[in-house]
């Protein structure tokens, strides 16, 4: 089942690649999202999953589409370098590849990921929070600081867009002056 | 090791390098930000597929369960996820004074305009 759908999310990657037409690129990245999200909660990752349908599927693509908007951009023209850029893409895989092949397998109940520190938080968190949901208490809870710097990120990046595109609406209203 | 058990990570590396090659090769800038997104996309995946647990279920505690898979990586991704779309939206908006500053969005053009005008 997970299997078929990152074969799937390969493919949908695939033509992106290809894809000269920027519109179809981004509708491609929706879908490549929707997958994405269908994936996690086959991984039993539902909140990640809810969080990536709407942000990575939704709010992404409307900032692409408002952008593709604002730069009239329609078709990518050309291609650069292909070959520089697909052997440097070929290496960088090949040396992952070889990385991956030390990984415990999929799922191994023994792998250290499952033996360590986790079990502490399944055990101890809903005496401690009362939170059942373990992703909530560790992301409100245990590292409430965290969320607290995520929100610093998300508010500076909200102030420089609105710094960047202010500019534009007064260059563009003098200039009808 | 074999393809079974290891096939989620391939993916996972296709994925980045697909990503890393959209950013190298293609010149419109917009695509380069899409590229750095499946980049980013597949780091979700190999974060979340090693905390799977077949026959575990999603980390909220209830009885009858005993096997839940690992939460510790959700949260991380929870983050980066938000992050993410954060550093796009920056992205798309330089992208948006770029094309205004020079009435295109094709890095080759953009660097040509440069050197003619350091000429």
């Amino acid at each position: 089942m997970i299997d078929v759908l990152l074969t799937m999310m390969a493919v949908v990657v695939f033509a992106m690649i290809n894809q000269r037409n920027l519109f179809a690129v981004v509708v491609l990245g929706g879908i490549y999202s929707f997958l994405m999200a269908t994936v996690l909660v086959a991984l039993d990752a539902v909140d990640v999953a809810m969080t990536e349908a709407s942000v990575g599927a939704g709010l992404s693509t409307v900032l692409l589409l408002g952008a593709l908007y604002l730069t009239k951009g329609e078709e990518v023209t050309e291609v650069r370098r292909p070959l520089i850029a697909l052997a440097v893409s070929i290496a960088v895989g090949a040396a992952l590849v070889y990385g991956s092949l030390g990984l415990p397998a999929f799922s191994d109940p023994q792998a250290p990921i499952h033996t360590h520190v986790v079990p502490r938080y399944l055990n101890d968190s809903p005496k401690e929070t009362g939170v059942p949901n373990v992703v909530t208490s560790v992301l409100a809870s245990y590292r409430g600081f965290d969320t607290l710097g995520e929100t610093t990120v998300v508010f500076t990046s909200g102030a420089g867009v609105i710094a960047l595109l202010r500019r534009r609406r007064r260059s563009r209203e003098e200039s009808e002056k | 090791m074999s393809l079974a058990s290891h096939y989620s990570y391939w993916v996972t590396i296709f994925l980045m390098i697909a990503g890393l090659f959209i950013v190298i090769a293609r010149g419109n800038l917009v695509k380069k930000l899409v590229g750095l997104g499946i980049f980013q996309t597949s780091v979700y995946l190999l974060y979340i597929a090693p905390g799977k647990l077949i026959g575990g279920t999603a980390p909220i505690i209830a009885s009858g369960f005993r096997a839940y898979s690992n939460p510790l990586p959700h949260v991380l991704i929870l983050t980066a996820i938000v992050v993410g779309v954060a550093t796009l939206a920056l992205g798309l908006a330089i992208v948006v004074r770029i094309r205004e500053a020079y009435g295109t969005i094709e890095e080759v053009e953009i660097l040509e305009q440069d050197r003619r005008e350091e000429a």
